[in-house]
């Protein structure tokens, strides 16, 4: 077990009008969106408004491309909001310093990259950058379901779903307070995916820690979140208790996509 | 060499040219704008030394290196576009270098404080910090493009930029000091380094025109390491902005 964190209390990641968007041409894109200067913005994501409450699941599900994986970059600000606020522990996320807030709020990619040197090395790594008591790397590979003997191998022969499992382990290294999951297991086999889940599930309880996860299995988004988020074109679309959410969807577009996405090798992110 | 002799070498422009016109490669108004300056700026250089030569006052020395390195400067730091201050950092990194070699030649008392041996050493030293440099700042961004998904990584990990782009800045200065050292590796094989061949030419005993070589080799693979390590660590956090994010990523928003 990883020793008990100075910070284990989950954090809290409130949206307030927030959205991200992209350049559609050429062009300086601050300047474009104070308009300083002329061009356009295509928006990812809208007005997004919501609150994730401390130790809170939250599951955001949606098509590809609609901007989950955008929602998740503005809570540690990989991506700065276009507009309005976004707000972890109640400090606007600019206010923070962004290593600080990163370490926070740890983030693991859909396709996770494998720093240079070992599996140790990965998993050592965030610690080591922070000061932070290095973690026991072989108790944390078996907790994502991996051989504990792994550690000691260079980390760039790994498969896509160790990679995935390798990127869990580190991100709980880093003793975060809140987890931003990109379909962590979309490369897992059904064994996989049970261990992976476990093991974020299991974090969650005894640290208090929040997680955002995003994923394109409805049934997953079922089985580990209390609230659901369902994101179209760029639009938070349904917002509410799991069960409420699938039991009665708000809108018809929110209907039709669930009943779509359930559907077999429909709605899918294959990457 | 008398300047009928000089004017016979415009035959070489000619050649060039009439391979250009014969090709259509389109690169006659090139070869002879470069030919003309190349002439000029030389001559008029030619003319300068001679005078400060004469005067031997140190006053037009230091005139005369300012000049090279305001130009080299210049000419280094438009590669550095996307790096914000480019030529203050390239204005340090070779002056810094400068400062450095041509101390420590004069200070031992290697070379004669003259400005016979202090303009052309410094013209060389220079030069090659200028081509570095040049190579440094196209490095930086190249390797930061190439090793985007590995930053973020670091970054999310909640790297601060000073280690974030350690990698790149390692890569950065590495490619752009190989040049140097490849060329140091093999001089005297492939080729005869030009103020050896000049020194030779004009008459002078072959072993004391080598040890001026030898110590203008050495003396350059110092200043190109000095060069690249003094921009490459005013620059490499510049790739990143206030909220810490690779810039290029930023603008592009992928």
């Amino acid at each position: 077990m990883q020793p008990p964190s100075p910070d284990s209390r989950g954090a809290a990641i409130r949206f307030d009008h927030a959205g991200a968007a992209v350049l559609a041409g050429e062009g300086n894109h601050d300047k474009v969106r104070n308009g300083e200067e002329g061009g356009s913005l295509r928006w990812l994501l809208r007005d997004v408004n919501g609150r994730v409450e401390p130790g809170q699941c939250v599951a955001i599900i949606g098509p590809s491309g609609s901007g989950k994986s955008t929602l998740l970059s503005l809570c540690n600000l990989l991506r700065t909001p276009s507009a309005g606020h976004v707000f972890v522990d109640e400090v606007e996320v600019r206010a923070w310093r962004p290593s600080e807030l990163r370490r926070r709020v740890a983030m693991v990619f859909q396709q996770p990259v494998m720093l240079p040197g070992t599996v140790r090395d990965n998993i050592e790594a965030a610690p080591r950058l922070h000061g932070l008591p290095l973690p026991d790397a072989r108790e944390l590979l078996e907790r994502v379901g991996l051989f504990a003997s792994m550690a000691e191998q260079p980390a760039d022969g790994l498969s896509g779903g160790q990679r995935q499992r390798v990127a869990l382990a580190r991100a709980l290294a880093q003793r975060p307070a809140a987890l931003l999951l990109d379909e962590v297991t979309s490369a897992l086999d059904a064994d996989g995916v049970r261990t992976v889940e476990a093991a974020i599930l299991a974090w969650r309880r005894e640290t208090g820690g929040t997680v955002m996860w995003v994923t394109h299995d409805l049934v997953q988004a079922r089985r580990v979140s209390h609230v659901t988020w369902v994101v179209l074109e760029g639009r938070i679309a349904a917002q509410g208790e799991t069960e409420k959410v699938f039991a009665s969807p708000p809108s018809e577009a929110v209907r039709a996509f669930l009943a779509g996405a359930q559907r077999p090798g429909q709605g899918e992110d294959t990457p | 060499m008398s300047l009928v002799t000089l004017a016979w070498t415009v035959a070489f422009i000619v050649i060039a040219m009439v391979i250009s016109l014969w090709q259509k490669l389109n690169l006659e108004r090139d070869l002879a704008i470069s030919a003309i300056r190349c002439a000029v700026q030389l001559l008029v250089v030619g003319y300068i030394l001679k005078v400060v030569f004469g005067l031997s006052r140190w006053p037009f020395t230091t005139l005369m290196v300012m000049l090279m390195w305001s130009v080299a400067v210049w000419n280094a730091s438009r590669r550095g576009r996307a790096v914000p201050g480019a030529w203050w950092k390239v204005a340090c990194g070779i002056g810094l270098t400068e400062v450095v070699t041509q101390g420590l030649l004069l200070g031992l008392r290697i070379v004669p404080a003259t400005p016979q041996y202090v303009i052309p050493i410094s013209g060389m030293i220079i030069g090659n910090a200028m081509v570095v440099a040049g190579l440094l700042l196209d490095r930086l961004q190249a390797q930061a493009r190439a090793q985007r998904d590995e930053i973020r990584t670091w970054l999310a990990l909640g790297a601060r930029p000073t280690q974030a782009g350690r990698g790149v800045l390692r890569a950065a200065v590495r490619a752009s000091l190989i040049p140097t050292i490849d060329s140091t590796k093999t001089t005297g094989l492939v080729q005869l380094p030009g103020m050896m061949t000049g020194q030779i030419i004009a008459g002078a005993d072959p072993i004391q025109a080598v040890r001026y070589q030898v110590l203008i080799l050495f003396t350059l693979l110092a200043a190109a390491a000095i060069t690249a390590m003094t921009v490459g660590l005013l620059s490499y956090t510049s790739l990143f902005n206030a909220y810490e994010q690779l810039r290029f990523d930023v603008e592009l928003h992928r």
